[in-house]
Order: C-alpha cells, then structure tokens, then sequence
C-alpha cells in the first residue's frame, strides 16, 4: 500500500491539479453517487413490485392514484423533483428543532427521497409493462390448475416479467447513473461535485470534467456489461435453442 | 428488322455476388414492339439480368446502350459503378419497372403515385399530369380508386395502378419483374389482360414471368435462363413449341 | 387565488425560456440526428466510427457534466481561440458565451445521439421495395429521399421522437444549473426568498405537465398524419 501511494505520488509529481487531495475529493465522490444511486434503486425496486401490481389492478381507487404518482414524476424534472423535497424539507415550521433534523440537515436524505421516489415512478412504469406482456397462456394454464391470483402472481407472473423487464432496467440504472449528477445541485460532494470544486479551485474545466466523464463513461459500461450478462443468464431460456 | 429503331440493348452482362457468377455474360436486343419474356427456374438469374438493365443491380461486367447512347461505367473502390448519375437517372426515365411486390408508395394515393415521377422526373405540369393519369387509371379499370390508398387495394389492382404509374412515364421501354407472381391466381388474369393490351398497342416489353401461356401468345421472343446462361431463345414458337435442350423440356413439363 | 409574491411575470418569462430552449435545441437534436444517422449507416467507416464515438461518448455521460464542460470549458476555449487570432493576425475579438446558445448547443447535442439511434431505426424500417420504385422511376437520390424515404420513415420515427421530446424537456431543466433563468432557477429563487418552495415548485411542475400534454396530442395528430396509408393494413 505505502508503495503503492508512493508510486502514485511520483506519477503526479508535475501534475497541478491531480494532486492526491484532489484525487481524494473524486474518490470520495464517488463513493457518495455509488452510495445515492445503488440506495435509491434497491428502495425504488422493492416499492415498484407491489406499485406495478396495483397499477394493473381492477380497482379505481388503488389504480388511479398509482397512475398520478408514476404520471407527475415521469412527466416532470428530477431537478424539480429535488428541489421540491430539499427546500421542502427545510421549510417546514419546527423541523429543525426536531430530532429528525439530525439525518434531514444533510442534504443526502432528501436527494436519496428524490431519486427513490422517481426511479420508482419509471421502474413501477417498466414493470406494468412487463406484466401486460405476459403471454396470456401462461396465466390460463396457471388459472387451470387451480392457482390463486396471488400464487400465479408469484410463481408465474412476476418470475418471468422481471426477465422480461430487465433490458428496460439497465436503461433506468444508467439513467439513474447520469441524473444523479444533479445531487451536486443541492451541495452534495458526489462525482460531479469533487468536479466543480476542482473547476472552481483550478479554473481548470476540460481536466476537472473530462475527468469525471471519463469516470461516468466506465461506471456505464461496467452497468452495461454487467446487465448484459445477466440477460444472457436470466434471459437464455427465451432463445431459440441451438442446434 | 434492321431499321427499326433499337431503345435498349445489353451487351454480355456478367454479375457475381461474392463468388458465386449469377449471370454468365447475357446479352439482349429490344427493337421497338418487341416483347421480350425471359423464362426459366428460380435462381437462373432472369430478374437480376431484368434488375442490371436499368441498373438496380450494378453489372460487374458488360455494356448497356439506349438508343445508341451507350451507359458509362468506372470503377471505384466499391466495384464498377456508372460514371455519371445523369446519365442513369435521364436512362431510368425511359424504362419504366413493374415490380413483383408492386411497390407502389405506401403514403401516397393511387393517382399521387401515378403523377409523381412525371412531376419530380419530367417536370410535368401537376394539372396534365393528373389529366394524363386519370385517363389510364380509367384504362387500367381504376378510375374510382385514384384517392384509394395502396393498402387498402386488393394485389390485383394494386398491381395494375402500379402499370398505370409506368405508363404515366411515356417509357420507351417497360421492365416487368414477375409482375403476377404475388397475386392469388383469381387476381392474375385482369393483369394479364392489361399486358396484353399494351403488347397489342406496339409497346416494348421485357418480361420475367412464369405464365408460359402470356409467353406463348404474347411475345416475339422468349429466352430460356439457366444458371446464368442463355440456354435456348428465339420466336415462342420455336422454343417453346419445339423445345431442344433436355432441360427446357422438362421445365416445360407439365408439373403434378 | 395563489400569491405568487410578485414573481408572476418573471416565471411567465422563465416557461417561455423553457419552451423556446426545448424547441430550438429540439430542431439542432433532429438535424444531428439525421447526420448522425446517414454516417451511421454510410459505406465509408471512418463516418461510421465517428458517428459511434458520438453517440457511445454522449450516452456514457451525464447530461449535466456535458452541459458544464461545454458552457465553462467552451468559453476558456473560445478565449483560447481568440487570444491566438489575436496574436497570429492582430484581430481583437471577443465572444461571450451566451448562457441560452450554451444551453441550446448541449442540449441538442445530447439529444442529437440519442435521435440518431431513433432514424437509423426508422430509415431501416422503410421497405427498400419503396426507394428502389423511386431509383427505377429516375428519381435522383435526394429526391428519393425526399419525396419517399424521409415521409415513411417519419412514420417510424414519431414514436421516439415523441419519447425523445419528452426527456429533452425536462432536461432543459439543468440549464439553470448554469445560471440560465429558466422557470426552474425562478422557482427556485422564488422558493428560497420566500420559503414556499411548494408553491412555486408545484405550478412548475404542472406547467411541465401541462406543455407534455399537449406536445402528446400534438404528436398524436402528427402520427395520424403520417399513418395515413398505413391504417387499414396495419
């Protein structure tokens, strides 16, 4: 490791802006977007499973107000979305002498409550769609042998909507990737935000974003791979077989 | 025969794709008034010949003229390709193609299509245009279904607006590309019938079909294809009257 | 009625801001795309390679850090670019990078990869028994594609359009990162001064909704116009 640091302090030796200071500022940041994005699309997942059954639901009542929700936060800015929640927050009378001011002064909750709330909107969307899609033979044969609507949901339904789901799902992980940058909006030290500091410190734009672009362009291949991978696993039944 | 004016000729037509050579050196006269039908099985290479003589396909090898006007070629990078664009384009507008699939433009209607390459080719006037293509949607027995569109007509009539659409060009020389091998056989004949009535009119025709009854009545000159190569060709009469290769004879053969 | 503290006017100013940005970086996206499209899927390789880089690059970045490279980094490489002029041939410019062209270049930009992806689809889509009656008829080349392949393939496109429309508006959003005062900055100014941020921020969110409303019945008419022909069939 000291070798390592070493080695690394040599290579930057001429260089004015990487620095390791700097290049801790970006390493911190990225541990902050990796933390908001991976947060974010665990809890927008799991509120999107049960969303996307009751959008599909015969009943007005829980159809419609799903149908709102998914609609108001697709239809608008995140941006919007962000700042709505961040000044929000602020701005309600009495919370900061409350006991929930403590995690609520940073403003990494209410961007988290941001991004949950719409990658659930856009996900809730892709797995209504992935539902609908279910070949409707499948449901007869379950409804044939006797399944509830609750078993077929589970056993039949679901298991394979969500391989059907998954192309349209890495596109919302790397679309979550990108529009976390604008957490720096709201004075989050994420990747885009290390990068306007060392814009603002060094006046120095192409290093400071060429940098962190090429940081975004990897974490979007390593998304990309890693959804192509699991489609060939998840998805290989769908193929015609070979030979 | 000798002074009668010749509007297209091929001269030893050579066409590969990859390795395979699908034309083996073709070569066609067209005296004006002559129909011309090319016969012979799938794959013998009669609709890519049809396809080089108003180069949609590009030739690899061999000469095409106009009226004397001989097509010029270079080559490139990507293969031989015509010299000039011009040239191929003012050629296009005399020889009129019918295509197997009709082909007719989708977003357009029926008299749209008819009027369209008279007014952007020629530079027509859109009035005598619309005039002109009226009188032979009325010819082709269309005439109320100029505001339909391709869709929502039968393969038969689409087929014949499609004729209308080549004769609206005034060709020198009309291409036929199976032009009733799409259509349910009820809808073949009302087809037919139109070509007949233009190889009755003295149009010139170059026709790849498989209705050995249009190439036996219709044509002055049928060729027999295969693999490429002119096997038999001469009056209908003779060829497919008196056929002399094994292999014409076979194809001939009533099939069970 | 909601009091609006006086910030009425200024955020009428910033929704026309929003719309003329989203429509004008609208317009740069779909030339793009239509260039990036024919490289894509021209015969020399370079083009295509470029056409590749273009989109891949854009697609791998985030909209923000793309505009931020480009309204800062575009500026001290204009300055760059001046100074030299200056120096080489004694001409004394100076371009100020206009936060609105800033916010129109990246926009479009971004979204010109993304409707390259859209007509290479489209112009795939288009049956080539259509442009080939076109070839056969005489037609030149652009006529061929003006008359016959761009009105079928718009067909195809519509729907992506439309999609792509609707992403691009709200990223016309960041452009008051960068200082631009569209409705978003004003709401946002307006939400910090006078600590309602609900409501400004909610009567921007429905203006947003309200413009995709009817942008969708406006693409719904525009698809029903380029269907025509296809209704019956399909």
């Amino acid at each position: 490791m000291e070798a390592l640091m070493n080695w690394l302090e040599a290579q930057l030796a001429d260089n004015s802006i990487f620095t390791l200071q700097t290049l801790s500022y970006y390493g911190q940041g990225l541990t902050t977007t990796v933390q908001l994005v991976f947060l974010s699309l665990i809890i927008g997942l799991v509120m999107a499973v049960p969303l996307a059954i009751g959008r599909g639901s015969k009943k007005a009542w829980l159809r419609l107000p799903i149908f709102f929700y998914c609609y108001v936060f697709r239809g608008t800015p995140l941006l919007v979305q962000l700042y709505l929640i961040y000044y929000g927050v602020v701005f309600v009378e009495g919370i900061q002498e409350s006991w929930l001011w403590v995690i609520l002064e940073k403003p990494f909750v209410p961007a988290l409550i941001a991004f949950t709330l719409n990658t659930a909107a856009y996900t809730t969307e892709i797995f209504r769609g992935a539902i609908k899609a279910t070949p409707k033979g499948e449901i007869e044969a379950a409804r044939a042998y006797g399944m509830s609507r609750g078993l077929m949901m589970r056993r039949i339904v679901l298991p394979s909507a969500f391989r059907r789901a998954l192309p349209a799902y890495g596109n919302e992980v790397i679309f979550m990737l990108h529009a976390s940058a604008i957490a720096s909006v709201v004075t989050i030290m994420d990747l885009t935000g290390a990068a306007r500091f060392v814009y603002a410190r060094f006046y120095a734009p192409f290093d400071a974003f060429l940098f962190v672009a090429a940081i975004y362009l990897c974490l979007t291949f390593a998304i990309l791979y890693l959804f192509r991978y699991l489609e060939k696993r998840l998805l290989a039944h769908l193929k015609p077989a070979s030979g | 025969m000798a002074d009668t004016p010749i509007p297209l000729e091929v001269q030893n037509i050579k066409k590969r794709f990859g390795d395979t050579e699908v034309l083996k050196g073709l070569s066609l006269q067209a005296h004006k008034g002559d129909v011309i039908t090319l016969i012979g099985a799938s794959g013998s290479g009669k609709s890519t010949f049809l396809r080089c003589m108003n180069l949609l396909e590009q030739p690899n090898e061999g000469e095409l003229f106009v009226h004397g006007e001989q097509i010029r070629f270079k080559e490139t990078r990507h293969g031989r390709e015509p010299a000039d664009w011009k040239q191929v384009v003012n050629m296009r507008a005399r020889l009129s193609m019918v295509f197997q699939s009709f082909n007719l433009w989708a977003h357009m209607t029926l008299l749209e299509n008819v009027i369209e390459a008279p007014v952007h080719v020629l530079g027509k006037s859109r009035q005598a245009a619309t005039e002109h293509a009226r009188a032979l949607l009325e010819r082709v027995g269309l005439a109320e279904r100029a505001d339909y569109y391709p869709a929502q007509l039968s393969g038969g009539q689409q087929q014949r607006g499609a004729i209308a659409r080549a004769l609206a060009m005034d060709p020198e020389v009309m291409l036929f590309d199976e032009p009733t091998s799409a259509l349910d056989p009820e809808l073949v004949g009302d087809v037919l019938k139109v070509m007949r009535d233009l190889a009755e009119e003295g149009r010139t025709m170059i026709v790849v079909t498989h209705e050995m009854a249009f190439a036996r009545d219709v044509s002055t000159q049928v060729i027999y294809l295969h693999q490429g190569q002119v096997e038999e060709a001469g009056p209908p009469a003779e060829v497919l009257g008196n056929p002399k290769s094994e292999r014409l004879k076979q194809f001939l053969a009533p099939k069970h | 009625m909601i009091d609006l503290h006086g910030y009425g006017p200024r955020l009428a100013e910033g929704a026309l801001i929003t719309i003329e940005l989203g429509i004008l970086s609208l317009i740069l996206a779909v030339i793009l795309g239509l260039l990036t499209a024919s490289a894509k899927m021209s015969r020399s390789w370079p083009l295509r390679r470029l056409a590749t880089l273009y989109t891949t690059i854009i697609r791998g970045v985030p909209d923000l850090v793309l505009m931020m490279l480009l309204f800062f980094g575009g500026q001290i490489g204009i300055n760059m670019f001046t100074d030299w002029l200056y120096t080489q041939f004694d001409v004394d410019i100076f371009i100020n990078v206009n936060e609105f062209v800033a916010g129109v270049i990246t926009i479009g930009l971004i979204f010109g990869a993304y409707m390259g992806e859209t007509f290479r689809g489209a112009f795939l889509a288009v049956d080539s028994g259509q442009i080939e009656a076109g070839r056969a008829y005489g037609m030149t080349h652009w006529l061929v594609f003006r008359r016959i392949r761009f009105p079928q393939m718009m067909r195809h496109a519509l729907p992506g359009l439309s999609n792509n429309w609707m992403v691009l508006l709200k990223t016309t959003a960041l452009v008051s990162v960068i200082g631009l005062s569209d409705m978003v900055r004003v709401a946002a100014e307006a939400s910090k001064a006078t600590r309602e941020p609900f409501t400004f921020m909610i009567i921007v969110a429905a203006i947003y909704l309200l413009i995709a409303s009817v942008s969708e019945w406006g693409f719904a008419r525009l698809q029903k116009r380029y269907d025509i022909g296809y209704g019956e069939a399909d």
